[in-house]
């Protein structure tokens, strides 16, 4: 077994109101970012786990996702990277 | 009748749900979320509150608390069970009651007296009114936008189990107004606004008082 640390990423799904990205947007235009088009806001997490190999960790972090840390009614899920920690 | 009303580490409408009860007749319990049984409650209520702080997502963790296998096993088994603002939000996360509750659309924590319509009578919890009856409760959410795609939200109202709409505007976003829902079998019920906070003319509105009242009867075999 190794150690893992994988970064999964949820986000509200395309399409759906979004009124934190929607506010942070607006304030960005308020501080003269006149460029920004969109800001949409998920969250990030960070999880540390011991597995036998990469594909194994991607499995579990999938099954995390769909169990707990994604809604699937409302948000979709990535996993970004999954690194072997030394 | 025995009603137990779970406490979730957050929950924080416990006491008003459980003195709604006793005033409206019934023999209330607090059974901690811990507990794996419901000590034979005949109906069973999910308070409001802000179980495990809200973290993650409102009711994402309490709905894995060890309770809640005996929770589901009584909504199985056709007996009644309400979640009130939190525990509606733990409903969703559980799939008893389909759909999600997400952050308000204006952002803002609403905290104030709405008109609710009553859309359906058939319901242990809504015998007590007439359909088109208008009820004011308090509302006290951050979370309480309730969303779903069409094809449920078409469902849930082919069904008649939209049981509470938002009256004299809408105070975060729900679509359709939708303030609370039925599960398929209706002994399953969810709403946003407080009826167990409005029992009582002295604080404001006693228009809550008939959902705890006719529960008896309506849940009697």
């Amino acid at each position: 077994m190794s150690r893992f640390r994988g970064r999964v990423r949820v986000m509200p799904r395309g399409g759906l109101l979004d009124p934190q990205g929607a506010a942070v947007e607006h304030a960005l235009a308020a501080l003269g970012f006149a460029q920004v088009a969109a800001v949409r806001v998920g969250r990030t997490l960070e999880v540390t786990l011991e597995g036998a190999s990469e594909t194994e960790v991607r499995e579990r972090l999938r099954a995390m996702c769909d169990r707990l840390l994604a809604n699937p009614v409302t948000e979709d899920f990535t996993i970004d990277t999954v690194e072997a920690l030394a | 009748m025995k009603v137990a009303i779970v406490r979730f580490p957050g929950s924080n409408r416990d006491l008003e749900a459980y003195h709604a009860v006793q005033d409206a007749g019934h023999d209330a319990t607090l059974v901690w979320h811990r507990s794996t049984d419901l000590e034979g409650a005949d109906l069973v209520i999910l308070p409001g509150g802000f179980s495990y702080g809200d973290y993650l997502r409102p009711g994402a963790i309490a709905r894995f608390s060890p309770v809640m296998p005996a929770v589901a096993a009584h909504a199985a088994a056709g007996r009644p069970l309400l979640g009130i603002c939190n525990g509606f939000q733990i409903l969703c996360e559980a799939h008893l009651l389909p759909g999600a509750l997400v952050r308000n659309e204006g952002l803002a924590f609403v905290s104030r007296t709405v008109r609710v319509r009553v859309e359906t009578d058939t319901t242990p919890f809504t015998a007590g009114y007439r359909v088109g009856q208008e009820l004011r409760f308090p509302i006290a959410h951050g979370d309480g936008r309730y969303i779903a795609d069409d094809a449920t939200l078409d469902r849930l109202e082919h069904e008649h189990r939209v049981v509470f709409r938002y009256a004299d505007g809408n105070p975060n976003g729900a679509l359709r107004d939708i303030a609370g829902i039925a599960n398929e079998g209706r002994n399953v019920v969810g709403l946003m606004p407080h009826p167990e906070c409005a029992v009582d003319a002295l604080t404001g509105s006693a228009d809550g008082a008939a959902m705890f009242a006719p529960i008896a009867v309506a849940a009697a075999p």
